[in-house]
């Protein structure tokens, strides 16, 4: 309040102004500047690099074997390190079956619990539910292959194989002795692993899309279930598309889970009961051990394959889920 | 008699909420077959891996196959140098190129690097392993926790940066004009303005990157290769947690898998840590650092 | 003491928008200028050009002379420089929320590379006092963080930091807009008091503000400077329709 601060005031503002040369001596600041904008642009640089440095070391790496093999490598089938041949093709097989497996089983639980977890959940539940799955996401690889191997496996053996085999075996797919490891252990212990990304990138982009879409279904007299289907589904379809191929991405990479119960033969078979090996576990178990140069650049150059179909596979979900969270103006407005 | 018209409404809109119904319960029926394993995996952790959690197991390295009793503490160890090593590439590479995305790089080569962090983040872990085995273990000739640490530290970097640059594009811009209508310079002003203001936020990020790798085992297998005995050299083989993990899991002794259990649940306990300690951080630290 | 503040022929531009017109000022030492116009008006981008802020927004651009006392601002002298002897006051008060009250006043001289502990905390308590926040926050200097306080005494620490570096000129863009009726109060009359020994430019759209505390009042209207005089000539007898229309309310 004012009162006898006036008075005192003044003779505080007179002092400050004494001095009439500035209290700070410091530079212009330029040269700090730029270096400080180069170093920051460094670190930047380095990100390009990190991924310059990996095709280039993958590419080098693979030269010996795709000389030796060319385009066929993918499409053989013997592995043969005595003999020096190599034909990836059990890998891939194993890659994409185990992947497709893991996709049939997984999508329709990610979605649902997206859908439950953005539409219907009830508000003091959604925090931790949405907690619980990104916990599932936290869960290291070699975890899941451990449960998978004292847990799953068992009771892939003991219940649920001979139960398919039973019922389903006319499929073709359910054949032969259950030992329980192998592809379809692989199959379902991936379908847990990529149930959590697929998951909480659908509830993003079913968040995005506008509370306006949702509301304008309902404005129509739909049940809750016609507006997510035809408000919130349809809007972020393509998002969802992409949340799937991101799992898919995700799937195609795994690496230790997979190679725990998946059996590691290169053979190819029909029924989901047999063994089976993947591109991923095949580097894992062998490469260390590789003997012969052509040997580790087969290896290599399965992983320079791995390495651009999961780009590719990554880009394509990106560009997808972009679509729906950034950007995309809402469409059909009162 | 009802009217035709009354009927038919009703009728359809039994079958209309009929669906909403099984839709609704077709939902809560995922999250709950979802749930299933997530408390399954818990639960086998505690109940197999408690049981071996002693102080032996976490000060004694392992005792040759087939005898009883040893531990993990070599990996626990090997583990800690190798995220150590980690940190020290991923964290300032991660952090200076969020800074550079978020104050210097809006524009097209700013998004070309945002593009490729995301690009790098897909990458399959085993792949980084092979690129960290061909630049630094053939480069030195042997398996070492450097290589390791290098490989791991590579996979940090894509989500510091992410997580670096939207915590430092929250800080409001006026904060910043009050640093510069001081006289401040842009350099100290990112440094001592906006990367503290956003520091939890940032904070929160390589926590998060930090547990991600924590548990990879995938890129350590040619690169640290493990270790039975103690090692602090960064240029020697080094064992790690999740390493041992899988060597004792898939080998055919009882006495390893009952360790391997426990191994995996130090393990679990730690990443749990880290998630929750940055949910926490995130629901008040953040949010006061912009007010 | 303050130094004065000439402007000739300035021009500012945001891309290819230009939003300055060929202003040209003299803006007196020791008096409170007020710049008033309608929103949009270039108030606060005139105001950013005479202390280069409005420089740090890419692919802002300014031609024209600005001179304060004898140094010229665009020529010669590095940005910093200049802005640690021209202060800035904000419209939305804007105090580091990551520090204390005390590290808030001092953060200008701090960052700046000034450390004496001893002239610091003297510098702190004067400029605190100066800004009339002093008692009300003596007791709690390194407790409390500059975001706690209440939206006034926000804005006067603000204040009480851009004083610290004990600048030559105090720039201040609608420092009271945010704030309440008591609080602008407050302000106002601390601005009357820092008249003696700082050249003060405060943009308002208040009008009874301007007043109140400024001998000179500019308008502008349209990125041009259409009328600048004594604040008594500017609201009682301007020379210029447009601003007679404004000041009568016809617009604005």
């Amino acid at each position: 309040m004012s009162g006898p601060q006036p008075v005192a005031q003044s003779e505080v503002i007179a002092g400050a102004r004494s001095q009439s040369e500035p209290l700070i001596k410091a530079g212009s600041g330029y040269l700090s500047d730029s270096l400080f904008e180069i170093a920051m642009l460094a670190c930047g640089v380095c990100v390009l690099g990190l991924v310059a440095l990996i095709i280039y070391e993958l590419a080098r790496g693979s030269t010996l074997s795709w000389h030796a093999f060319g385009w066929k490598f993918f499409f053989r089938s013997d592995w043969d390190p005595v003999n020096e041949q190599f034909g990836a093709w059990a890998f891939v097989y194993g890659t994409l079956v185990s992947s497709l497996v893991a996709l049939v089983l997984a999508v329709p639980l990610a979605l649902g619990v997206a859908i439950f977890i953005t539409e219907m959940c009830p508000a003091w539940l959604k925090g931790p539910l949405a907690f619980t799955t990104e916990l599932l996401a936290a869960i290291p690889s070699v975890i899941y292959g451990l449960w998978a191997i004292f847990v799953l496996v068992p009771i892939l053996r003991q219940y649920l194989e001979p139960f398919l085999g039973k019922y389903f075996g006319w499929t073709g797919l359910f054949e032969g002795t259950p030992y329980g490891i192998g592809m379809l252990a692989a199959g379902i212990i991936l379908a847990i692993m990529v149930i959590p990304i697929i998951s909480s990138i659908t509830r993003e982009v079913m968040t995005a899309v506008s509370q306006q879409q949702r509301e304008a279904v309902l404005a129509l007299g739909a049940t809750r279930w016609e507006m997510i289907r035809t408000g919130v589904l349809r809007n972020a379809r393509a998002g969802i598309l992409g949340a799937i191929i991101l799992g898919l991405g995700r799937a195609l990479g795994e690496t230790m889970a997979v190679t725990m119960v998946i059996g590691n033969r290169p053979e190819i078979a029909r029924s989901l009961f047999a063994p089976g090996y993947t591109m991923a576990s095949v580097i894992a178990n062998e490469f260390s051990e590789a003997t012969g140069n052509t040997y580790l650049s087969a290896l290599i150059e399965i992983g320079l394959a791995l390495f651009l179909v999961t780009i590719i596979v990554n880009i394509l979900a990106q560009v997808l889920v972009w679509s729906v969270t950034r950007g995309m103006p809402a469409r059909g407005h009162a | 008699m009802p009217s035709p018209n009354n009927s038919d409404l009703t009728r359809v809109g039994l079958w209309r909420r009929g669906k909403d119904v099984l839709a609704t319960i077709g939902a809560a029926g995922a999250v709950v077959l979802v749930l299933v394993p997530l408390i399954a995996i818990f639960g086998y952790l505690v109940y197999k891996g408690i049981g071996s959690l002693n102080w032996a197991f976490l000060t004694e390295t392992p005792k040759p196959v087939g005898e009883p009793g040893g531990g993990m503490a070599n990996a626990i160890a090997g583990s800690c140098l190798i995220l150590l090593i980690a940190s020290c590439l991923g964290v300032p590479i991660g952090i200076g190129a969020g800074i550079y995305l978020a104050e210097y790089g809006r524009n097209r080569f700013g998004d070309l690097i945002r593009f490729t962090a995301d690009v790098l983040n897909g990458v399959p872990s085993i792949v980084i392993g092979i690129v960290a085995y061909g630049i630094v273990v053939l480069a030195q000739g042997h398996f070492s926790a450097l290589a390791g640490g290098v490989a791991l530290g590579i996979m940090m970097i894509p989500t510091i940066t992410r997580a670096t640059e939207e915590m430092l594009l929250l800080v409001p811009q006026t904060i910043r004009e009050a640093a510069y209508g001081l006289g401040v310079a842009r350099w100290r002003t990112t440094l001592s303005i906006t990367l503290r203001t956003a520091s939890s936020g940032v904070i929160t990020g390589v926590m998060l990157a930090f547990a991600r790798v924590a548990g990879e085992t995938a890129p350590l297998l040619f690169t640290a290769f493990g270790n039975q005995y103690w090692n602090w050299k960064i240029n020697q083989p080094t064992a790690a947690l999740s390493l041992q993990v899988f060597t004792y899991a898939i080998s055919p002794f009882d006495e390893w898998h009952r360790q391997a259990w426990a191994g995996a649940l130090i393990l679990i306990i730690l990443i749990v840590v880290a998630v929750s300690a940055v949910r926490v951080a995130a629901s008040h630290g953040m949010l006061k650092g912009t007010s | 003491m303050g130094v004065g503040i000439n402007v000739e022929h300035l021009d500012a531009w945001f891309g290819k928008t230009q939003s300055l017109h060929d202003i040209s000022m003299m803006i007196q030492a020791n008096h409170a200028t007020a710049i008033i116009g309608p929103s949009g008006c270039g108030k606060s981008t005139f105001v950013r050009c005479l202390n280069r802020m409005h420089e740090t927004i890419p692919e802002a651009r300014v031609s024209g002379r600005v001179r304060m006392g004898d140094l010229d601002v665009y020529n010669g002298t590095a940005a910093v420089q200049i802005r640690r002897r021209i202060g800035m006051v904000f419209q939305k008060p804007n105090p580091f929320p990551t520090m204390s009250i005390y590290d808030n006043v001092a953060a200008g001289l701090k960052l700046n590379g000034f450390h004496d502990r001893r002239r610091l905390d003297e510098i702190v308590e004067r400029s605190l006092k100066v800004s009339a926040l002093w008692d009300e926050v003596k007791d709690n200097l390194r407790k409390k963080s500059g975001a706690s306080l209440s939206g006034g005494q926000q804005q006067r620490l603000c204040i009480a930091r851009a004083l610290a570096v004990e600048p030559q000129v105090l720039l201040m863009d609608e420092p009271c807009s945010a704030l309440d009726p008591i609080s602008t109060g407050k302000i106002e009359e601390l601005i009357f008091q820092l008249k003696e020994n700082f050249t003060i430019v405060i943009v308002t759209h208040n009008m009874q503000q301007a007043s109140r505390v400024a001998e000179f009042t500019g308008f502008f209207l349209m990125g041009r400077l259409v009328e600048f005089d004594k604040t008594e000539k500017i609201f009682t007898t301007p020379s210029d329709k447009r601003t007679e229309d404004y000041i009568t309310g016809r617009f604005g």
